[in-house]
């Protein structure tokens, strides 16, 4: 009779909560500091950010450390601190243009203007466990700044500042036109206030496809390029620095508020679409230049698979296909989304008693009747329809 | 200072902040004026899992006032852990007075059960819905499924109860029975037991029902006609408890929670947490009853 004679949820809570700090502390060793989750578990609190839709490195920091590092839970923290706060402002649309870059590279032209940055990556490192790590101090880590700051030659420092972007280049040689697609929706929709409804216009897709969790994205952008898609994307530019962000006081002033860290990344897709063939015939498919598309990603912080996974997804979902997951905008954009997605599958572990006696009672009541009835008809124990709870 | 203050925020009323719940008030509205018909609504992030019902939460919170009285129950308990959790933070957050007393609340937050007590004029069920879409086992695309309901063209589902009868023998089993609300549109009851779908009709309470992650609301008003999926030939039955009786109570016109002892061997208890309370204590509390057609 144990379980549903006990009255003592509150006590079973409390006692959970209790276990979990138990477990966070039982190692005894020192409590991580803010500032050090922030500084060092930097790509942490990126993706919390991006995910969690909040720009707030201490917030998500914090998040990172009350949940124990556990990225669904960083990001669902911030998503739920998110929603208690009254949206005042509507920024102006950031100009990525203006972006200070940490790291700008492409991968359809040899050298670009500006040229190729490297900048923080471990695209080209060894991926060897480095145990050098447990021997820093804060006496080798300052003398590692100290030395890479003697390697900057200091009238270089501010010689360059914007960059030009890789997309001007196909605009300039007519191979991408800078003109709406014709036909798409391109109203501003919030997907924070307003259910969506499909077909999405594409800033809803592009909103969601930014709070996606990153895993799900990469499963998506993964699926066009190796069987269930058309596309393989190229990056005509993956760039990550700082941007301002300004908002229009109440006095019609505009006004910096601050700079946010993101990721963007522009793919370029669709070589084989020509802008006579799409309507035109053969001859005029082969003399037309060929047109490139676009497929935007952007996130908050450094978060480079997002960006370009978000990106091919993007590129995806503009050219609807019944036949692959990715290219069907439902399909992506709800289970992609990563607090819902979370939450419910994590839900399976809430009591299901009364559902499930619904469904053993119904199959049973079958099962009476039939022998009654004398008929074979075998009996299926449903829970009701499977996607019922 | 500044950071330190950072994190010391203190929350709006209610949690949501409060233009949102007045959306989410307007959208209810609209639900109570096209019953059965889904309204989508924002559904803002909650600190509570979607899936955990943050649907009935938002519903929830965006009518709950300081003179309110909350139930919240999860599968028919007041104990159920998520249930407790539900109304702690609901009552921290709106200083509204908590109750296990199925009569005695204003608001009634619910997972799949509709209470066996019968509700009043002065009373509100919230029930938290899993997938609000009841075609989406016939058609997986919602902007199909919103097609289908404005045509109201609804013989996908039709077929699908008439291939249950010929697979199984019966209408169909288990939660959630399909509901035409007000002659027009077929909704879900959220997954509750086909036991309770009867009392949803022309009942005299407010029925609610919000679904979070899917993020819309919809509504049966009070006195509003609502007719289970059935055939002519083939009738809508709720379970039944055959020569069962509650092993607490002795109660036999309930909807039974099948309880398992250490040896395997089972017993019966009524699932309703409230409503055995009353039954043990007695006087027995109104109750309405369905008897299966033959």
């Amino acid at each position: 009779m144990g379980y549903v004679a006990v009255k003592g949820g509150q006590d079973a809570i409390e006692n959970a909560n209790k276990l979990v700090d138990y477990f966070r502390w039982k190692g005894g060793t020192k409590p991580i500091e803010l500032d050090q989750a922030r500084t060092q578990m930097r790509l942490a609190v990126d993706r919390a950010m991006g995910e969690g839709s909040l720009y707030a490195p201490e917030l998500a920091a914090l998040a990172l450390l009350q949940v124990e590092g556990d990225s669904f839970e960083a990001a669902f923290h911030l998503r739920a601190y998110r929603a208690t706060l009254e949206r005042r402002y509507v920024a102006e649309v950031i100009n990525t243009r203006e972006m200070f870059v940490h790291r700008r590279i492409s991968s359809t032209f040899r050298d670009i203007p500006g040229g190729q940055i490297l900048g923080p990556t471990r695209d080209y490192s060894f991926r060897l466990l480095n145990p050098a790590l447990l021997n820093a101090s804060l006496g080798s880590i300052e003398k590692f700044i100290s030395d890479l700051k003697d390697e900057i030659d200091p009238r270089k420092l501010h010689e360059m500042t914007t960059y030009k972007k890789v997309i001007d280049i196909f605009l300039k040689e007519g191979l991408m036109s800078s003109q709406p697609r014709a036909g798409e929706d391109r109203r501003i929709f919030d997907v924070t206030r307003e259910a969506i409804k499909f077909p999405v216009p594409r800033s809803a897709a592009l909103q969601m496809l930014a709070r996606a969790d990153t895993g799900a994205l990469m499963c998506m952008a993964y699926s066009t390029m190796r069987g269930f898609g058309m596309s393989h994307g190229t990056v005509g530019e993956l760039r990550v620095g700082e941007v301002p962000v300004r908002v229009v006081d109440k006095r019609g002033r505009t006004r910096v508020i601050g700079k946010i860290k993101v990721s963007e990344a522009e793919m370029v897709g669709g070589g084989a679409r020509t802008q006579a063939g799409e309507g035109g015939g053969r001859a005029a498919r082969r003399t037309a230049a060929p047109r490139y598309s676009i497929g935007y990603g952007l996130c908050f912080g450094q978060n480079e698979t997002k960006a370009i996974c978000m990106g091919m997804v993007e590129s995806a979902l503009r050219n609807p296909n019944p036949d692959n997951p990715a290219n069907n905008q439902e399909f992506v954009l709800y289970h992609t989304e990563v607090i819902e997605g979370y939450g419910f599958t994590n839900h399976l572990k809430l009591p299901h008693y009364v559902t499930f006696q619904a469904g053993m009672e119904g199959a049973r009541r079958n099962a009476r009747r039939n022998a009654e009835q004398g008929k074979q008809v075998p009996v299926s124990a449903g829970g009701g329809e499977d996607h019922n709870d | 200072m500044i950071e330190n203050l950072k994190f010391q925020h203190s929350f709006n009323y209610a949690y949501i902040d409060e233009y949102t719940k007045k959306e989410i008030r307007r959208k209810t509205l609209k639900a109570v004026c096209i019953p059965g018909y889904q309204v989508p609504y924002s559904s803002p992030e909650m600190p509570i899992s979607r899936g955990w019902g943050t649907g009935g939460l938002h519903v929830t919170l965006s009518l709950v006032g300081p003179d309110d009285v909350l139930k919240i129950i999860d599968q028919g308990s007041d104990a159920s852990v998520n249930a407790c959790n539900l109304r702690l933070f609901v009552k921290e957050m709106s200083n509204c007075a908590v109750t296990f007393d199925t009569a005695e609340a204003t608001l009634i937050q619910t997972r799949h059960r509709v209470p066996e007590e019968i509700l009043t004029e002065k009373q509100i069920l919230v029930l938290q819905v899993p997938q609000p879409e009841v075609l989406r086992g016939v058609e997986r695309h919602e902007a199909k499924t919103r097609v289908m309901h404005g045509e109201a063209d609804y013989a996908k589902i039709w077929v699908t109860l008439y291939e249950a009868y010929v697979r199984s023998g019966g209408l169909r089993s288990g939660a959630g029975h399909p509901i035409m609300v007000n002659g027009r549109y077929v909704a879900t009851p959220s997954p509750i037991p086909s036991w309770d779908v009867p009392n949803l009709s022309m009942a005299r309470c407010l029925y609610l029902f919000g679904a979070g992650r899917e993020k819309r609301i919809h509504c049966i008003p009070p006195f509003t006609r609502v007719e289970p999926l059935e055939f002519e030939d083939i009738r809508f039955k709720v379970e039944e408890f055959v020569g069962v009786k509650c092993s607490v109570s002795g109660e036999d016109k309930a909807f039974m929670d099948q309880i398992y002892a250490e040896d395997l061997t089972s017993s019966y208890v009524v699932n309703d947490s409230n409503f055995l309370d009353k039954l043990r204590k007695g006087p027995r509390p109104p109750q309405k009853l369905f008897t299966n057609p033959a």
